[in-house]
Formats: structure tokens, sequence, C-alpha cells
């Protein structure tokens, strides 16, 4: 099955009324017609409409997007799954909300960085245009500000990882609680910064914050050993991380050796596949509802394999996020290709998009 | 291949190579077209789409006034036109999957419900699966004569088929019903190879989905058009229409007669009946869409795989039939029906049978693309490209119908391979041909 949008907050005595008349538009819903006047409408899930696009350094650019219900709001360093229309497919992808969680002009923004060889990211940037219509997915992430805030704070990113830190600085912003705030932000060239002004924007209006810019091109790599230069204090700070997933680790490892790992906050955003994985079993597939059997080498996602026996798979994402993909495991276990870990028990609903067979399986599919 | 079927088949003259070269260049067209498509094809589908749903709307609103004749023929002929390109065009197309490559949980195999008898599951099963593989094989594929009329004279006679006329008749005017029943495979249930859980679940959806229609159509609208005659006849004070004398006063007793409760049932008097009759004429209204939705999808289905050009194979013939010989039975067991593009749309694009049966799960609206290409393959290989007018397909279908009716009956006389006629317009089918000539490997035909 296709992916949805999240279900949105619709008044109760809109949905009744639709409720109501449903029964003189089957097997269609009110709905469906409401949507020919204007696509937001629709309460069968959350869409919205472009409002304007901003260039965010030279390689992305913040969408913002106007949705078209009441908008749930989002824990600053969450994410969204996006859906947008290219040459006639749907395609969804996980950006972070850059924008302020309480958003006075209602508008809800994310800020993808270009990746010239993706199908998505290079539409966003080079042409979606205001006024079109997204599907907007469910929210999710844990990588959040936690409640009450922590003191003093550290922030490291590199690239784009910036994405969910801006929404949380805003959010810091918005109440006022900038108060001791260090962040260490990584870009390859200095026209690349995303956000640059922002960042400027807080530290020339709070004493209590520090920016550190490191432009790679010719600085040195942000690493562990610098970390007692820059800021001296961290093992007194709540660490956040957000880059690349080699910096992640290291930083985790960093944080972990000094029995810290309580203090730092992190997302695998990009669940690496096939990474992590590699030298599992494999063994056999068998879909049952399919009733097809197909050999699986332990590297491949059980998805592709079914797609390559010929079966048409349910899939949405394909990267571990919208569990449009799931079957029920009969039996077998099954090894997650992001974490090479294996487990898996009889009637587990699981993902086949970053799972993989170890030993023989069959599923419910 | 099979002896048996090499003989009196029309692909006996081809060679194991050559059947296997067939079978590559059937699968590149599938491959080409899946390339090619994108939002040319989605807005094609999406305008289909909300064509039909304004005609729904619009027919329903006509029918609020369904006591002008006027309105009542507009609004039938608007909601029988939507309920065809509801069945043809977008639901059965929807339903192979056709549109899945979009992604769009709207339009898509696994969610698509449409406005019939049966339900999208059973009908899937039996309609995608059953038919679109084993069609035309005699006793597999159940669409041959529907298990109760005799089409091919292969098929035993039996007395119960002298009525088949009759039946088809009767099939034609209550034709998705028809189809919902023929969806719970009578046969298997007869042989009680079917679990009763299993009769009793397709039982429940078709009670649902009968439930939904006589809700929607012959309860819910003709009452909304009651309440809307109802409502305009009070505002206007009983003068929008004429009463016909229907007077509810005089059934009172004497005594009623007291001044406001004789206003009331004078308004009573004034709107009831003429609300009655407003209910009445929606409801046959929609019956009549329903109708005519019916005898036509029967029309179109039948043209399909029962005129006389079409063969029909045993299950020997078929047994261990490679990807090719797959192609080439789609081929041979389906038949084109000629027309103008509006007829296609409202056939769903089904006067396309034979590129419909070579690529079920293609969007239809490349299946006009693709047939110069299947003919030009046709020519290339002495293969039939099956194909007539409408009058002439639906003539011989039913001239099949009553003719096997009784015992006995031949094979009709098969149309030999397909050569271009002189009418075919030369300009745009020749440039398209050779075009795609020029793309293939040089064929050892
Ligand atoms: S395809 Fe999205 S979770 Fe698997």
């Amino acid at each position: 099955m296709a992916e949805r949008g999240a279900e949105p907050e619709v008044h109760p005595v809109r949905r009744r009324a639709l409720r109501a008349v449903r029964h003189l538009f089957s097997p269609l819903l009110p709905d469906d017609y409401l949507e020919l006047i204007n696509p937001l409408w629709t309460t069968k899930e959350l869409r919205g409409r472009v409002e304007k696009i901003e260039w965010q350094g030279s390689q992305a650019v913040t969408v913002s997007i106007m949705p078209g219900f009441n908008w749930p709001g989002h824990k600053p360093g969450q994410y969204i799954r996006l859906g947008v229309l290219i040459n006639g497919r749907f395609h969804w992808r996980a950006y972070s909300l850059t924008s302020d969680p309480e958003p006075e002009d209602g508008l809800i923004s994310l800020s993808p960085k270009v990746v010239e060889s993706g199908t998505v990211s290079p539409y966003l940037v080079h042409r979606i245009t205001p006024g079109t219509i997204v599907r907007l997915g469910e929210i999710e992430g844990v990588f959040t500000l936690p409640d009450p805030l922590p003191e003093k704070m550290l922030f490291i990113s590199a690239g784009s990882g910036i994405t969910p830190i801006i929404s949380m600085l805003r959010s810091l912003d918005h109440r006022q609680e900038v108060n001791d705030v260090v962040i260490v932000h990584s870009a390859h060239k200095a026209d690349e910064v995303m956000f640059g002004d922002v960042l400027k924007d807080l530290d020339d209006r709070y004493p209590g914050f520090r920016l550190h810019l490191r432009i790679t091109e010719h600085d040195s790599l942000f690493t562990v050993d610098q970390l007692d230069d820059v800021c001296p204090d961290w093992r007194e700070r709540e660490a956040f991380c957000s880059g690349p997933g080699e910096m992640t680790d290291s930083f985790l490892d960093h944080f972990e050796e000094n029995g810290l790992s309580d203090h730092i906050h992190y997302e695998r955003f990009q669940p690496v596949i096939g990474g992590q994985g590699k030298g599992g079993a494999g063994g056999k597939v068998h879909l049952t509802h399919s009733k097809v059997t197909a050999e699986c080498d332990g590297d491949t996602p059980i998805l592709e394999v079914g797609e390559e026996a010929g079966v048409k798979m349910p899939y949405g994402c394909r990267i571990g996020v919208c569990h449009t993909c799931v079957g029920t495991l009969l039996s077998g276990q099954i090894r997650d290709l992001r974490s090479g870990e294996v487990g898996g028990s009889k009637g587990d609903t699981i993902r086949t998009c970053v799972n993989t067979a170890e030993g023989d399986i069959a599923i419910g599919l | 291949m099979n002896k048996n079927m090499q003989k009196k088949s029309p692909f006996a003259h081809l060679t194991e190579e050559q059947i296997l070269e067939l079978e590559k260049e059937f699968d590149r067209i599938h491959e080409e077209v899946y390339n090619d498509l994108g939002e040319r094809d989605r807005r094609y589908i999406k305008s289909v789409i909300s064509a039909q749903r304004q005609l729904a709307v619009a027919g329903r609103v006509l029918l609020l006034a369904s006591l002008s004749r006027t309105s009542w023929i507009a609004g039938t002929a608007c909601l029988g036109t939507a309920k065809i390109l509801e069945n043809m065009e977008i639901g059965h197309n929807v339903m192979h999957g056709q549109w899945d490559w979009m992604n769009d949980p709207d339009i898509h195999s696994s969610t698509w419900d449409w406005d019939t008898a049966s339900t999208a599951h059973a009908w899937k099963h039996s309609h995608n699966y059953i038919h679109h593989t084993y069609t035309n094989i005699l006793g597999v594929d159940k669409d041959l004569g529907y298990e109760i009329m005799r089409i091919d004279p292969k098929q035993t006679w039996h007395p119960r088929y002298l009525l088949q006329p009759l039946y088809n008749l009767a099939l034609m005017a209550l034709f998705e019903w028809g189809v919902a029943v023929h969806d719970m495979d009578i046969d298997a249930i007869r042989r009680r190879e079917k679990p009763l859980s299993d009769v009793w679940e397709d039982l429940k959806g078709i009670s649902g989905k009968a439930r939904a229609q006589i809700i929607k159509d012959y309860v819910g609208w003709p009452l909304v058009s009651a309440l809307a005659v109802g409502a305009a006849q009070t505002a206007s004070q009983g003068r929008m229409v004429k009463p016909r004398s229907e007077p509810i006063r005089q059934l009172l007793p004497g005594s009623a007669k007291r001044r406001t409760l004789s206003r009331l049932i004078g308004a009573a008097d004034a709107v009831l009946p003429v609300a009655k009759r407003a209910f009445v004429s929606t409801l046959a209204a929609n019956a009549t869409a329903n109708l005519i939705r019916n005898v036509w999808t029967h029309a179109i289905i039948f043209c399909g795989h029962f005129p006389d050009q079409t063969y029909t194979f045993t299950q020997e013939e078929t047994e261990n039939e490679s990807r090719g010989e797959w192609y080439l039975r789609q081929l041979v067991g389906a038949a084109n029906i000629e027309g103008t593009p509006l007829f296609h749309v409202m056939s769903g694009n089904l006067g396309y049978q034979v590129e419909h049966h070579l690529y079920p799960d293609m969007p239809s609206t490349r299946y006009a693309e693709i047939a110069p290409k299947v003919k030009e393959i046709c020519e290339r290989y002495e293969l039939p490209y099956n194909t007539g007018r409408f009058g002439h397909q639906w003539g011989t279908v039913h001239r099949t119908i009553f003719r096997l009716a009784f015992p006995g009956g031949k094979p009709r006389s098969k149309p030999g391979p397909y050569k271009r006629t002189e009418d075919e317009k030369p300009p745009a089918r020749l440039s398209e041909a050779s075009r795609y000539r020029a793309r293939m490997p040089a064929s050892s035909a």
C-alpha cells in the first residue's frame, strides 16, 4: 500500500457532519468531493500548501508550509515525513522541522540540503514553487530538548545536521531561555553554512550564547580531542549531537569513555542500510500470501528480495521510517540492517525495508 | 510447446526461438512504457476522476428537481455516465494496479473500492488472478460463459443451456449482481471445495455492498430530493408545484378541522404528495442509471472474449506454457472494438482488450499508443489481431449465445494473420511501426 499522511486534528463538529452524510457518497467519502474544491480540505490526511522558499546557504532552502488543519505542534528537534509529487509519483522523505514549535505565522518549515544524485532534495531545492500541495506525515523523533531545560547546553553539528538544532534554538529564543549555550557547527565552505544569519543574530543578542563556526575547507575537522579547548566545561553540559554518522559515533564513544553517556542526545536520522550489518547468515524468505520463496544473501533487505522475486511488496520510504512495508513474521529470525541486531519472534510485525533474513524465515505478505 | 497445440493453434508456425523473440519484444513494449510513465499519465487519470465526480454531482443536483422531465433525463444521463466511468475507466483499471506506480494511496489497487455489487477483494481474485492468468482456458477461466452459458462449441451441451438467451437478458440488466455472485465461485461451492467460512465472508461482503447501494441510490438521494422539493414547496407556500388532488384533509374526522390544525393539514396537503412524487422519480432515475451502466458494461465485457475471432484453449494445450506462449494466448484470446477516443474512455479502454490482456497492469491510456506496435508484431510474425466494429462484435457474440443454446455448433472460422488494410491511416501508423522496427534487433522472421 502506498503511504499516506497523518490524520489531521479536525473539529469534532466537522467530523460528525461528514460522517452523517457519508452513506450518500459511498464507496467514496464526502472528502473525495470536497478535495475537488480545495485539496487541503480532505480530512483523510494532513496536507499543506507551500507558502515560500528561501535560500539557506548556497545548497539548501527553507520550505515554509501552511498546514491545512490545526498543526498539532512538534517538539523542537523532531522530524516529519513529507510526501511530494515528482513527475507523477509520490516520494516520501523525512526532514527535521526547522520552525519554531510555536510559530506566530502558523507556518512550519523544513530545510533540505541538496543531494545532487537524489530525487527529492533537488526537487525541493530547485523546483518546488509556492502553492504546491504536499502531504504531511507523522511527526517523529527522540532527539528533543529535555524538560526541564538543562542549565548549560552544548550543541555539536555539521552540515545539514544543524536543522533539528535550529528548531531547538528557536524554541529557546522564543522562551527567552538562551542562558548558557555553546554551539560548535562545521560546514565545508563559508557560503554553505545553513542558518548563518540566525546563528549570528542569536550570538549578537544573547551574551550567554557562544558560537564556534568551523569552515572545514580551511580549519581542521572538529574532533573529540578539541573538545577540551573549545568548551572546557563540556562535562557539565547536556550535549546534543547531530551530523554525519562517524562524527556522532566518535562523540558518543567519547562521552561513554568519560562515563557521561546519559549526557549526550542524538538521533540516527538516516539509517545506514546494508552498512553495519555485513556478514549475516542469510537464508530463504518465504512470503506466505504470495506463495513465493526466494533466496536472501543476508545483506539485502527482505523488501528487495521480494521485489526481485516478482512480488508486489508494499513500501513507502524504504528507509525504515514509515511502516508501510510491514509484514508479520511467522517463523525464523531477522537481522536489522542498521544495527546488525538479530532478533524477532513469531507474530512480530517487521519492516521489510530495513531487515534481512538470518536463516530461513516466513512472512505473511 | 505441446504437440497437440501445434496442430490447430494460430501459432503452430512459430519456432521455439521465434516465441522466445516474441516474448522479448512484448516485454520490451512494457518496459518502454513503464520507463516513460510520469506527469502526463497522472494528469490523465486525475482528470478522469475529477470529471467523473463532477458528473456525479451534476447528476445528483439535477435530480433534486426530478419532477421536471428535462431535469430527470439530464440528471439520469449524467449519473449513468458517471457510473460507467467509475466502473470502467477508473475502478477496473485502478484495481488492476495500473496506477499503483504513482504511489498515491488515493488511487491505489490496495485501497480502491467501486460502486458495484462485488467487493474489491473478491473481484481482484476472480478477475485479476483467475481470469487474467488462465484466460480462455476451458474449465479454468470462469469468465468463459460465466458458468451459466455455453459460448464455446467445445463446452458440452446440457438442456439448461436452452434458456441461455433468457439468462443473458437477465444478466444484462443485473450485470453487477451477476458479477458479484460469479465471484463467489459457485462451482467450487457445489464441489464443496470452498470452506463455508469463505462463503460466509463473501455473502457478508456482497450484502454490505448491496446495503450501501440501497441506502445511497434507493433511499438516501430520493429522500434528499423529497426534502428539497418539500422545502421549496413550503417556502413558496404551495405554489412551486401544483399538487394533484390527494387531500389529506379528507382523511380526517370532522372534529379535527379546527383552525391551526387545519392550516397545518393544508400545508401538508400541498407538500407531502409532491415530496412523495419527488422521492419516487429520483429513485426511478437512480435505478435507470444503474441499469444503463449494467447494460453497457455487459456489452463491452462480452465483446472482449466471445466474438467469433477469439480462440479458446484446453487445459492440456496450456500445460507447461512458457511466458512467450502466455503472451500469445492473451493475444488471440481477446478481441478489440474499434471506436472513437470517447468510446474508448467510456469503455475503460477495453476496446483495447488485446493490449489489456497482454499488459493488464499498464495504464489504460497507453493501450492506444502501443496498439500499432502490437499490430506490427502480429504482421511480422503472421499472427491474428482480433478487432472489429462495436456492432459487429456485439452481433457475433449474441449470435453465438443463441446458436450454442442448442446442441452441436462448430467453431467459427478465424481471421488469418493480421494484414494492414487500406483504410488504416498509413502516415502515423507506418512511421510508428518503422520507428519501432528500427529499434528492434533484426528478426529472423
Ligand atoms: S518502507 Fe517505510 S518503513 Fe519500510
